[in-house]
């Protein structure tokens, strides 16, 4: 798509002999509008902005914004006017500034930018917002609104109090009234303070912080009482926002064990490679936003079966290739999934790269729900919760209303009978496995969503999973929806004040000396068969 | 006095010892003649490169020994006795570093090169009495033997066996991994410690250190064996044997099974300990990739692959495994996980008596049936 | 902690320097008593306030139907399984509950399980070694040397138990009978005061049994040893017993001799099912 260079400024050469010729811009009112903007002096530019807005153009915020930025230039040579695309290089690409139309590339030796100063910049910037406010989408007006906290200055207010007057929206208009009240404060009003009241906004913060230093003892007084309170909701933020960082980890934490406290806790059968089939799912992820380029929520919707049967199948691999034949043999199971483990992150290695790959969010997951202007909730990791939690109930149902749940309980609590009963303990055996890898999978899918996908991807989480079901009592799902959320939490609430890595220290030292005291976990499994 | 030693002579006698004993003093003396006696030309002759190597791969024996202790005749498979290993090397890296002393790249004549460069002004308390070897050597000892004390005196009171300890191990190495990548910790964070000079006042970059050092290890490597050796045919090794198969019995018997398992575990860590000190001055450095949980997991494969429960099968594989690791990293980098990973496969799956088990097949088959029927313990716990 | 706590106690004699085998009292006559003992596993009671007197020196065999608690009962007495209330003494002066398996092994309580189990990785004359009465601590363990009265003391129940040709094979190529002489074996080396012995004739023929039977006949007596047999055999109950406890869903049902227990209409309804709708309360 690229021009070469060459051919790049021939082109602007043959624009450049035709561009006298395109008379009709003259026809155009706007053009009326611009001319007065080469002023000789500040203050006729200053009117000549007043112009624009009154005009109520559709083109003026887009003039406004180029001259706030410098952007906005005149041919020497035609006098016309252009808007700069990118000022870098000798030569800039321009459009006309009337009718938008691309131009080219110009020396920039030929065109004569419009400057501005203090003044008039501080003018540009409240009509801009004013002219926002006029926006026809209410979550835009309230974007402007919201902008204008703190920027209000006398000469805003007053239009500012006719757009309040006009204003449907009650929120924006709460926001404006705000907007009012710190410039008010600014010049001493305690009354305002009233209306700056609980906002948790920096710049209401700032206006009242700056207010509980003023000179004048009754508003410093209102101000500094203001400012508590506000504090006081901002801690309970504070709280809540660990809390959801806590249980989102946590969620991460139990979709990452909850089917290793399958395959361990129900079969008793340590999978080291759990982590790399977790990374498998990610992988899936990955993949199928490469074969559905442009379409990543979509692909990502789809990752959710591939990503279980990938796993799945991979699961049933090692079930069928290593684990069957190491029955009764906790310990070499678990030396042998750990160099399956191996084999597999060298495989991704190999065949992919040792680099971590990109998975893209879509659109629908990114960005974030503002509960107040104090905490907003990233929605990738609310998606995230979510799923754990459904993953959650999915596995619970299986377990408790489906044939297979019923015979893998059979066959946990003996074997024996169980398969003196007509169930075949071997193919048990295949669907838990394969269930176990399939949710690691669903894991790897979610994790794609909150980091890096690589060959890593799985070790940085067979431990703490490990962790989490031990923790929660093996054999137990709802101990490890319980131990993996708790977790998560207790790991956020120690990490403002130990810093991450030494949080996660302190939750394993924990963990290991909770074991010494309850070697079965928090939900333990109690009874004949469990002493063992 | 004669009967409380006895127990340490017992190898001794013993002919499998005397077997092992002899070759590996054969081998330290062939490589102390080849490296000396021959000149550097000689196809024959062993660089003091290789000899490193070698003296490196002889500490990993040790540590794959004191694995075995436990793991072979104990029946706990620690997944984290590169902690122990590595505590070892970090008190003997904490001497070493004070023994350079002024010769730092910053000069200061106490603080070692890393503090200086956190601003730190003065050493942290646990840095002192490293200046004085002897301190060092007894720390050696005594850092991973108290880890080993407390953390087992925690997990054997409350029984905690099998697979859930395995786990717990790892979480511990990790967990000290974690610290001590942390630059506040004051063990040199991520790069650990290094730029050694000199060893009781031996140049460690001398073909002589080097060589003595290799000795050493050899010789350390001997001592060891004899002592787990002595350990495991005493009435305490059958103790150790019994537990390892049937747990609540040795129990009913009257034995205080958590205070055996105790015992033979800090002992192995010491052993680990030791096996860590003898490897930092040889390799130059000690950082925290040592607490990595893999390096830990790898150590048990020797294990695995020499053969349990035999001691010298601990020996062949560390140096099997190693030597392939030296030559694989060397010619094709990236075949060496598969390498590795196959050969967990392998091993467990086919092989789980390892390389002793064959040896000892085709040397005497009628001792298989004196063999244990499968020392990975149907009666274990953890195993229901 | 408690360790700390005794140290602190300088008047009293710490716990490590007690002898283990301080002698039993029993001048009062039983050497283990049972009362109101409850246990339950998930709201299932094993065992429903049992109480049970074993005097010294006696030989008392307990049948009774599967899951009527015989095996929780012995878990309890040798400290694997703790009660949720009730009192375990051994003797007069030995409080059962307060201590663990070692501590109550070497009070001189010895145990054969249901399910023979022999150290199957040691030989047999190891698997005796390790049951003798002897220091069982740890140094004395490492330094421990065979002494000659030791070996004849292992010959001696080596011979007892018709193994002595096997002495050095390993324990795990005995047969299932094997492994119960063996086992019976190791109780004899350990020179208990009280043997709890569960199913000791599983798999072993007519002259096994009556070898077996004649065995813990000639061990039980006053000042010797006393002898609680669990066993499912009633041939070989009859042939041993003085005195029957018949358990039933954790609690005694009855008890007496063989004779009067078997006339006992309630014992005969808990065996043969008579009744399902007394079977399922």
């Amino acid at each position: 798509m690229t021009i070469p260079p060459c051919l790049g400024r021939l082109l602007a050469l043959c624009l450049l002999v035709w561009l006298p010729l395109s008379a009709s811009a003259q026809d155009d009112p706007g053009q009326a509008l611009l001319e007065p903007l080469d002023a000789a002096s500040y203050a006729r530019m200053g009117e000549a902005i007043e112009a624009i807005i009154d005009s109520g153009d559709a083109r003026s915020r887009g003039w406004l914004e180029a001259l706030l930025g410098g952007k906005l230039h005149r041919h020497k040579d035609t006098g016309r006017f252009v808007m700069v695309l990118e000022n870098r290089g000798r030569d800039w690409p321009v459009a006309d500034a009337l009718t938008g139309e691309a131009l080219g590339e110009m020396s920039r030796r030929d065109l004569d930018r419009l400057g501005i100063n203090n003044a008039l910049r501080g003018q540009l910037q409240g009509a801009l917002a004013v002219l926002d406010l006029q926006a026809d989408g209410v979550s835009e007006r309230r974007q402007a609104a919201r902008e204008l906290l703190g920027d209000v200055d006398a000469s805003l207010a007053e239009p500012l109090e006719a757009v309040i007057r006009a204003e449907q929206d009650a929120e924006v208009r709460r926001l404006l009234q705000q907007a009012l009240a710190i410039h008010r404060l600014e010049v001493g009003d305690v009354a305002a303070v009233a209306d700056l009241q609980g906002s948790l906004n920096s710049r209401v913060r700032a206006a009242l912080n700056s207010a509980a230093r003023s000179g004048d003892p009754a508003l410093a007084e209102a101000a500094s009482m203001a400012l508590a309170d506000i504090e006081q909701k901002m801690k309970l933020n504070r709280g809540l926002e660990t809390l959801y960082f806590g249980l989102s980890l946590g969620s991460v934490l139990v979709l990452a064990a909850i089917g290793l406290a399958i395959t361990f806790g129900v079969m008793g059968v340590i999978n080291m490679a759990h982590g790399e089939l977790i990374m498998l799912g990610a992988y899936t992820t990955w993949a199928m936003q490469q074969l559905l380029p442009g379409q990543p929520g979509l692909a990502l919707v789809l990752s959710i079966p591939a990503g279980f049967l990938v796993a799945a199948l991979a699961g049933i691999a090692i079930e069928r290739g290593v684990i069957q034949f190491l029955k009764g043999r906790p310990l070499e199971t678990l030396l042998a999934t750990f160099g399956v483990s191996l084999i597999l992150q060298q495989l991704v290695r190999t065949l992919i790269s040792p680099l971590n790959r990109t998975v893209v969010t879509p659109e629908w997951m990114s960005g974030s729900i503002m509960i107040n202007e104090g905490l907003s909730l990233t929605l990738n990791r609310l998606y995230v919760l979510g799923f754990a939690l459904v993953v959650f109930a999915g596995l619970m149902l299986v377990m408790r209303r489906t044939r297979l749940g019923l015979e893998v309980r059979a066959v946990t609590q003996n074997r024996a009978m169980a398969r003196s009963m007509g169930i075949r303990a071997t193919r048990v055996d295949i669907m838990t496995f394969a269930l176990g890898s399939g949710v690691a999978g669903l894991a790897g899918v979610a994790l794609s969503q909150l980091t890096n996908v690589g060959p890593n991807l799985g070790q940085n989480y067979i431990i703490d999973s490990f962790m989490v079901v031990v923790f929660g009592g093996v054999g137990n799902l709802w101990g490890t929806l319980v131990a993996g959320l708790s977790l998560g939490v207790i790991n956020q609430v120690l990490e403002p004040w130990a810093g991450a890595v030494l949080a996660k220290i302190l939750v394993l030292v924990f963990i290991i000396l909770f074991i010494q005291k309850r070697p079965r976990g928090l939900f333990p499994q109690k009874g004949r068969a469990a002493e063992g | 006095m004669h009967s409380s030693t006895a127990w340490l002579a017992r190898p001794f006698r013993e002919r499998a010892t005397q077997l092992f004993l002899g070759i590996l003093l054969a081998a330290l003396a062939t490589v102390t003649l080849l490296n000396l006696a021959l000149p550097a030309g000689h196809p024959l002759h062993i660089s003091t490169y290789t000899v490193t190597l070698l003296g490196k791969y002889l500490s990993y024996a040790l540590l794959a020994v004191a694995v075995d202790l436990v793991w072979g005749y104990l029946g706990i498979l620690s997944l984290g006795h590169g902690a122990f290993f590595a505590l070892g090397g970090y008190a003997m890296g904490m001497y070493l570093m004070r023994q350079i002393g002024d010769r730092g790249t910053y000069g200061d004549p106490v603080l070692p090169d890393f503090m200086v460069f956190l601003d730190w002004d003065s050493l942290p308390w646990y840095w002192l009495g490293f200046d004085m070897a002897w301190f060092a050597f007894v720390m050696v000892l005594l850092a991973p033997g108290l880890l080993a004390l407390v953390f087992g005196f925690l997990a054997f009171r409350s029984r905690v066996t099998g697979v859930y300890l395995s786990i717990i191990t790892q979480a511990l190495t990790f967990a000290l991994m974690l610290a001590f990548f942390r630059n506040e910790m004051g063990f040199g964070g991520n790069n650990g410690l290094t730029d050694f000079k000199e060893l009781l006042g031996f140049d460690l970059r001398s073909d002589a250190t080097r060589l003595g050092l290799f000795l050493a290890t050899g010789i350390a490597l001997a001592l060891g064996y004899v002592l787990c050796r002595a350990i495991v045919a005493s009435k305490l090794g059958r103790v150790c044997v019994a537990t390892r198969d049937a747990e609540a019995r040795t129990r009913f018997l009257g034995y205080r099974v958590e205070r055996f398992q105790l015992f033979v575990f800090v002992v192995s860590a010491m052993l680990a300990g030791v096996a860590g000190a003898l490897y930092v001055p040889q390799v130059g450095i000690i950082n925290p990739g040592e607490f990595s949980p893999i390096f830990s997991i790898e150590i048990v494969l020797w294990v695995a692959l020499g053969g349990r429960a035999t001691l010298y099968g601990a020996v062949i594989g560390a140096i099997l495994v190693n030597y392939a690791k030296t030559v694989f990293t060397g010619v094709m980098p990236d075949a060496w996980l598969f390498a590795l990973g196959g050969l967990f496969v392998l091993v467990t799956v086919l092989l789980p008596k390892g390389i002793s088990g064959l040896l000892a097949y085709r040397l005497t088959p009628r001792r298989l049936q004196r063999e244990p029927a499968d020392p990975s313990s149907p009666h274990r716990e953890a195993s229901t | 902690m408690n360790l700390l706590h005794s140290l602190a106690d300088r008047d009293r004699v710490f716990d490590f320097l007690v002898p283990a085998t301080s002698p039993v009292d029993v001048r009062h006559g039983p050497i283990l008593y049972l009362e109101d003992v409850t246990v339950s596993f998930d709201g299932f009671k094993a065992i429903d306030e049992l109480n049970l007197t074993i005097d010294d020196g006696e030989l008392r065999c307990i049948i009774g139907p599967n899951g009527a608690g015989k095996t929780t009962m012995m878990d309890i007495i040798t400290g694997k399984t703790r009660p949720d209330r009730g009192s375990v003494w051994f003797g007069s002066r030995h409080d059962l509950l307060a201590m663990n398996e070692p501590q109550i092994a070497s009070l001189g309580i010895g145990r054969k399980f249901q399910k023979p189990t022999v150290f199957e990785a040691l030989t047999v004359f190891e698997n005796l070694e390790l049951a003798m009465a002897a220091d069982k601590r740890i140094l004395p363990t490492l330094t421990a040397r065979l002494t000659g009265e030791f070996r004849d003391r292992i010959d001696e129940v080596l011979a007892t138990i018709g193994l002595s040709e096997l002495r050095q094979r390993p324990a795990g190529i005995l047969s299932h009978g094997q492994k119960q002489w063996l086992e019976i074996g190791m109780l004899l080396m350990q020179r208990p005061r009280l043997l709890l012995v569960d199913e000791p004739v599983a798999g072993m023929t007519e002259q096994e049994m009556e070898r077996t039977a004649e065995l813990l006949t000639g061990l039980a007596g006053k000042g010797k040893q006393s002898v609680v047999v669990v066993e499912h055999d009633m041939g070989f109950v009859r042939s041993i017993a003085r005195t029957v406890t018949v358990l039933h869903q954790g609690s005694v049902l009855a008890e007496g001799s063989m004779d009067q227990v078997s006339g006992d209409p309630r014992v005969v309804e808990v065996y043969l099912g008579v009744d399902p709708d007394e079977e399922a309360a």
